[in-house]
């Protein structure tokens, strides 16, 4: 099967605007994620990892489609991908795009298009295919990565430039509120004291290809999706499904599961998520491999996740380094992991990331040297 | 090969399976038809009544897609997929949902402002639990969705899929949702027998 090349990534967060930047804070254990006082946003102070206020004015572009752009520019320029080339597809991940302009009284069906931004955003760097654009909750990031993984595959295009962002406003965070699911101090995913998520902003962006010029670089190696069937916003008790994608995503990378070397899994920190994922690595026979969760740091940036957090799973592979998982003390699930508490050394070979979202969904990917 | 082994289309108030018509109801709105087409066929899910416009027209269009023919025993749950995709996203529930975040924020609507929840919804009424996918686009884009799900069926990643659109918003709506098999049945699976299918019977 043709192999899939990691050319170049970025990520442009609150904790820096490219992915060695981001890399360096995190190794130091800066967190994007504080406090903030925003009643415009939410009644009570609350944690989560967000821009400065003020850094997205644009006459063409909201902060939305600002953040794409800021992700994917120095990877055109760096790699010098053709965007004109008919080979090459732009793929975007979002879960709720341009929503944020409703409470700027905007209410005209076109401002809030996901494939206008993506028609716009394709514009500004002058692609000939039409993006693809994927809203899928929480797997949106991975399930992007997956999909330019089986159109390189496939032969349909050479490179795929793909990139993921969400900005968090009022609208998403009564939402998570309203459900209860806010944590009130930093989150801490898989700690017996874990009491919900913490939201953020971000952006990240990928390029991959097929061409055998960029053999020795990472790669991706293999990626599926599942459906829980059980209930739309709560994950599945077993985590028979989240394991059924790790099982399969291990087979389509044509490896086995002591070979994974390390686990960045989706660890939202609400009590459900984080046992159902700690089910489902442990039925996968993944368990002995250490895991870490981003949330701290990052906070749960949407459909920006599955692409920041991968693509700090691939610095991680460049330096043989793995990042502590924030927020994390005791265990408090009911199946233990190896949860990584210190920065640690060690060859990171095939790497697996999860992610899973409302609606049942579950993704898994598989990175590898 | 893969073929189209069923087709539903709903659109101007009309309900088509496999290109026949089977149900018609004067023009009012998504609400009324949504609501008076489950009354009518009788069917019987409570859940129903708790879902978005775009998850009720997602799910009844997916009752009549199965209704018949289809054998659910000769895929595992893990080999059915389903991939939708539409222009506006959610954005009639997020309509919604946001005119209630003033007052009491409902988690009831904000669970409906991800179209996916849809997908979700047509995977627990059927126990599929195969590969998901929503996709935006501007208009139905039935060839990036014969691509996509050709290669799902061709590696394996599925053996049989549901596929196609359903949008809703504000008093628009429409879906056509494919059934797609390996077996020798039906029309064969093309980006034109699909536009073919949305487009019988419309007016020009």
């Amino acid at each position: 099967m043709k192999d899939v090349y990691v050319v170049a990534d970025n990520i442009y967060s609150p904790l820096g605007g490219n992915t060695a930047e981001n890399f360096s804070q995190l190794k130091k254990g800066i967190a994007g994620v504080r406090r903030h006082e925003r009643p415009e946003m939410m009644g009570q102070p609350f944690y989560a990892a967000l821009f400065e206020p003020g850094g997205f004015v644009a006459p063409e572009h909201t902060k939305f489609e600002l953040l794409l752009i800021r992700s994917i520019s120095p990877l055109l320029e760096e790699t010098g991908i053709d965007p004109a080339d008919p080979k090459t597809i732009l793929i975007l991940s979002t879960t709720k795009g341009n929503i944020s302009l409703l409470e700027e009284g905007i209410e005209d069906p076109a401002r809030f298009s996901l494939a206008g931004s993506g028609r716009r955003i394709a514009y500004h760097f002058g692609f000939v295919n039409s993006p693809i654009v994927i809203s899928n909750a929480c797997i949106s990031g991975v399930l992007a990565l997956i999909t330019a993984m089986r159109l390189i595959r496939s032969g349909r295009y050479r490179t795929a430039v793909v990139a993921g962002a969400d900005v968090i406003s009022r609208f998403v965070l009564s939402g998570f509120g309203s459900f209860q699911a806010i944590s009130a101090g930093p989150c801490k995913p898989f700690d017996q004291a874990r009491d919900g998520i913490n939201l953020g902003e971000g952006a990240g962006a990928v390029v991959l290809s097929g061409d055998q010029r960029y053999q020795g670089n990472l790669r991706l190696r293999g990626g599926s999706v599942s459906n829980d069937a059980n209930h739309i916003s709560g994950p599945s008790r077993t985590g028979e499904e989240l394991a059924h994608v790790i099982t399969r995503s291990l087979a389509d990378a044509r490896c086995t599961p002591d070979e994974i070397d390390f686990i960045s899994a989706h660890g939202t920190a609400t009590p459900y998520n984080d046992e159902m994922e700690a089910r489902a690595i442990t039925l996968a026979r993944v368990g002995a491999a250490p895991v870490n969760s981003l949330k701290g740091y990052y906070g749960h940036t949407l459909g920006a996740a599955g692409l920041i957090e991968s693509i700090v799973t691939l610095q991680s592979m460049r330096e043989d380094r793995v990042l502590p998982s924030r927020g994390y003390e005791i265990n408090g699930v009911t199946m233990p992991l190896n949860i990584c508490t210190a920065l640690l050394s060690t060859p990171l070979d095939y790497c697996l990331k999860t992610a899973s979202g409302f609606g049942g969904c579950n993704a898994a990917i598989i990175m590898c040297k | 090969m893969e073929y189209i082994t069923a087709s539903c289309v709903i659109r101007n108030n009309r309900i088509y399976r496999d290109g026949e018509i089977v149900w018609e109801r004067s023009p009012a709105g998504p609400a009324d038809f949504l609501q008076s087409c489950y009354q009518h066929f009788g069917f019987q899910y409570p859940k129903f009544y708790k879902m978005d416009h775009l998850s009720k027209l997602g799910w009844l269009a997916a009752e009549f897609l199965l209704h018949e023919g289809f054998d659910p025993a000769q895929c595992r749950p893990e080999e059915m997929a389903v991939v939708l995709s539409n222009a506006n996203s959610s954005l009639d529930t997020d309509y919604r949902y946001f005119a209630s975040v003033s007052d009491i924020p409902s988690p009831a609507l904000f669970v409906y402002t991800l179209p996916n929840i849809m997908i979700g919804e047509i995977c627990i009424r059927n126990n599929f639990k195969g590969e998901n996918a929503f996709f935006i686009t501007e208009s139905f884009d039935a060839a990036f969705i014969a691509t996509y799900v050709r290669d799902l069926l061709g590696t394996g990643n599925a053996r049989a899929c549901i596929c196609g659109w359903v949008e809703v918003l504000g008093d628009r709506y429409a879906a056509a949702l494919f059934l797609i098999e390996h077996k020798d049945a039906g029309l064969s699976f093309t980006a034109e027998n699909m536009i073919g299918m949305y487009n019988l019977n419309q007016p020009a």
